[in-house]
């Protein structure tokens, strides 16, 4: 078995690890990235439709162009890289991190001063939302029918329902459209929509598609394959409403009913999760609680824009570098959302010690808000503040906080709406 | 009053346009690009066609396409069947025009992937190797 050394190894080539291994290697760390697939940009590669890049470029590129341009850095940098490689198994030792590389070749022994977890979300799947029924073919994710449709080009569907509104559902659900399937409608059991406001205008109203909230999908109909759903009303519990029950013939089941962050590796290496992102807990750099084990992209949280994916890869690249350079003591204020209004807010913890003044906090409201002031407290004090036009819990908002203006005896910080502007905004 | 969701960038602004006014009422948007996007919406309304192509290689599938530019939110299903029609037989490269006026839009057809790139496939030693179909 081969045993190599590296600085900083990055777990996964999509927009968050291409990004950090870019950083990390600029940084002067030696790096290595590290890819399952047999080609570089992540989910990117399926995603055809257009709208990445807006923040970073300045241009609405499609998930392909917004992928190349990575690689193309990558390839200029002269990074390494290894592609169709696995990682088996994963431990740490001491200071260290081992990776088990599962290759053409064989095996290779990774021992990694620092490790950036790079490794993206997953679909929930059918198994995860319970349908009554039987198990017929037809019942996939969205992004197994993307992968279908843009990279084969089979369509798997010719008549279908969408269980769900997350934002991949709604981007297959004009796809699919445009490829001649006939889309009957998107189910949501809540009563808002998860995705985008603007995909619901471009990807449903545009071809008629209807959306129906508080309905789901109760029962899927056919042995071998789909042949019908019944879909029903649901009350605030989400408890089908009986006598609202539709019967909708259809060969094939979508579903879009969220993300979750991939972190098998994170856990391997004794990286404590937080139950609300279902990701690492981190500080502002994406250091987790284990010592130079660094997260970014979708495997830290779920995020809406590629562009702050790869805006948190170059900050874990970055950080990951300086800490094989000899970065080691750490300052952490947990960060406490306030979750009556939050569902979640990340970094958990800023690192005071770090030595950039600033630090992006990213945060999701519980609930649909009008104009709300959201801030950032430190004891008494105001550390950071932005008044949003509205809050909508599918779109992530981030708000920059000045470390250099948090006093030194503080020892944690609050994020919350400020409720006494919000009543002087709405007068 | 016109209710429309702006498209331009994810904020997703909701914009109130009322018509019986000159001019126009147009209230909503965060920023100067909601006015020009209702303004059109709701004279000539545009949609950039993002798609696959067929390709003759055995190896890559479909390529990556999109319309240049935006067309007609009309003329979108005819930019489709064009584009369906449509089989890149040599190694396009992003931005490559793979249609130079699709259906008399006036607008190209790009490709938004390397063609050579989606086919390289190389072993750990960086050898180009035979993907399997």
């Amino acid at each position: 078995m081969i045993v190599r050394n590296v600085d900083v190894a990055v777990l996964g080539a999509g927009p968050a690890g291409m990004a950090a291994a870019l950083a990390a290697a600029r940084g002067g760390a030696d790096t290595v990235l590290i890819e399952r697939e047999s080609h570089l940009g992540g989910i990117l590669k399926q995603c055809v439709h257009d709208g990445f890049g807006l923040v970073r470029f300045g241009e609405k590129l499609s998930g392909p162009e917004y992928a190349g341009r990575f690689v193309r850095m990558v390839r200029e940098a002269g990074l390494a890289v290894l592609t169709s490689t696995f990682v088996a198994e994963a431990c740490r030792d001491g200071d260290e991190s081992i990776l088990m590389l599962v290759d053409r070749r064989g095996v290779t022994e990774l021992h990694a001063k620092a490790v950036v977890l790079a490794t993206g979300c997953r679909e929930r799947s059918a198994r995860q939302v319970m349908i009554q029924g039987t198990r017929p073919a037809g019942v996939m994710t969205a992004g197994a029918a993307q992968y279908y449709v843009n990279v084969l080009g089979y369509l798997p569907t010719t008549r279908c329902v969408i269980l769900g509104s997350g934002d991949i559902g709604l981007i297959m659900a004009r796809r699919l459209t445009l490829e001649g399937a006939e889309v009957l409608g998107v189910f949501e059991a809540k009563s808002i929509p998860s995705g985008l406001s603007r995909n619901i205008a471009q990807c449903l109203d545009d071809f008629g598609i209807e959306l129906h909230l508080s309905r789901t999908v109760t029962r899927i109909f056919g042995d071998d394959r789909v042949e019908a759903v019944e879909t029903a009303a649901v009350d605030e519990k989400m408890r089908p409403v009986a006598g609202t029950e539709e019967r909708l013939s259809c060969d094939g089941v979508i579903l879009s009913v969220g993300l979750i962050p991939e972190n098998e590796v994170a856990e391997a290496l004794d990286v404590p999760i937080d139950p609300a992102t279902r990701g690492p807990l981190m500080d502002q750099n994406g250091q987790t609680q284990v010592l130079g084990v660094f997260v970014c992209g979708n495997a830290s949280h779920v995020n809406d824009l590629v562009d702050y994916v790869s805006e948190s890869g170059e900050r874990a690249g970055a950080a990951a570098a300086a800490f094989v350079a000899g970065r080691r003591t750490r300052r952490l204020l947990p960060v406490i959302a306030d979750s009556t209004v939050l569902l979640y807010a990340v970094p958990q913890f800023v690192d005071m010690d770090a030595p950039e003044s600033g630090a992006v906090v990213y945060f999701r409201s519980r609930e649909e808000l009008g104009v709300t002031v959201v801030q950032v407290t430190a004891g008494g004090e105001t550390v950071a503040r932005h008044r949003y036009q509205h809050l909508r819990p599918p779109e992530m908002e981030r708000l920059e906080i000045d470390l250099s203006r948090i006093p030194f005896d503080i020892t944690f910080l609050n994020i919350g709406t400020e409720s006494v502007a919000v009543a002087e905004v709405k007068s | 009053m016109r209710k429309l969701t702006c498209i331009v960038c994810p904020s997703g602004c909701s914009i109130n346009v009322n018509q019986d006014v000159d001019p126009w009422s147009i209230v909503g948007n965060l920023c100067p690009r909601g006015i020009d996007f209702a303004r059109k919406e709701l004279t000539n309304p545009t949609r950039t066609v993002c798609s696959t192509a067929r390709t003759s290689f055995a190896t890559v599938r479909r390529l990556p396409v999109r319309t240049r530019g935006e067309v007609p939110l009309a003329s979108v299903r005819s930019v489709m069947s064009e584009i369906s029609r449509l089989i890149v037989d040599r190694e396009a490269r992003t931005g490559d025009t793979l249609i130079e006026d699709v259906v008399g839009t006036g607008v190209a057809v790009v490709a938004t992937a390397d063609l050579a790139d989606l086919m390289e496939e190389e072993d750990c030693d960086g050898r180009p190797i035979c993907s399997g179909d």
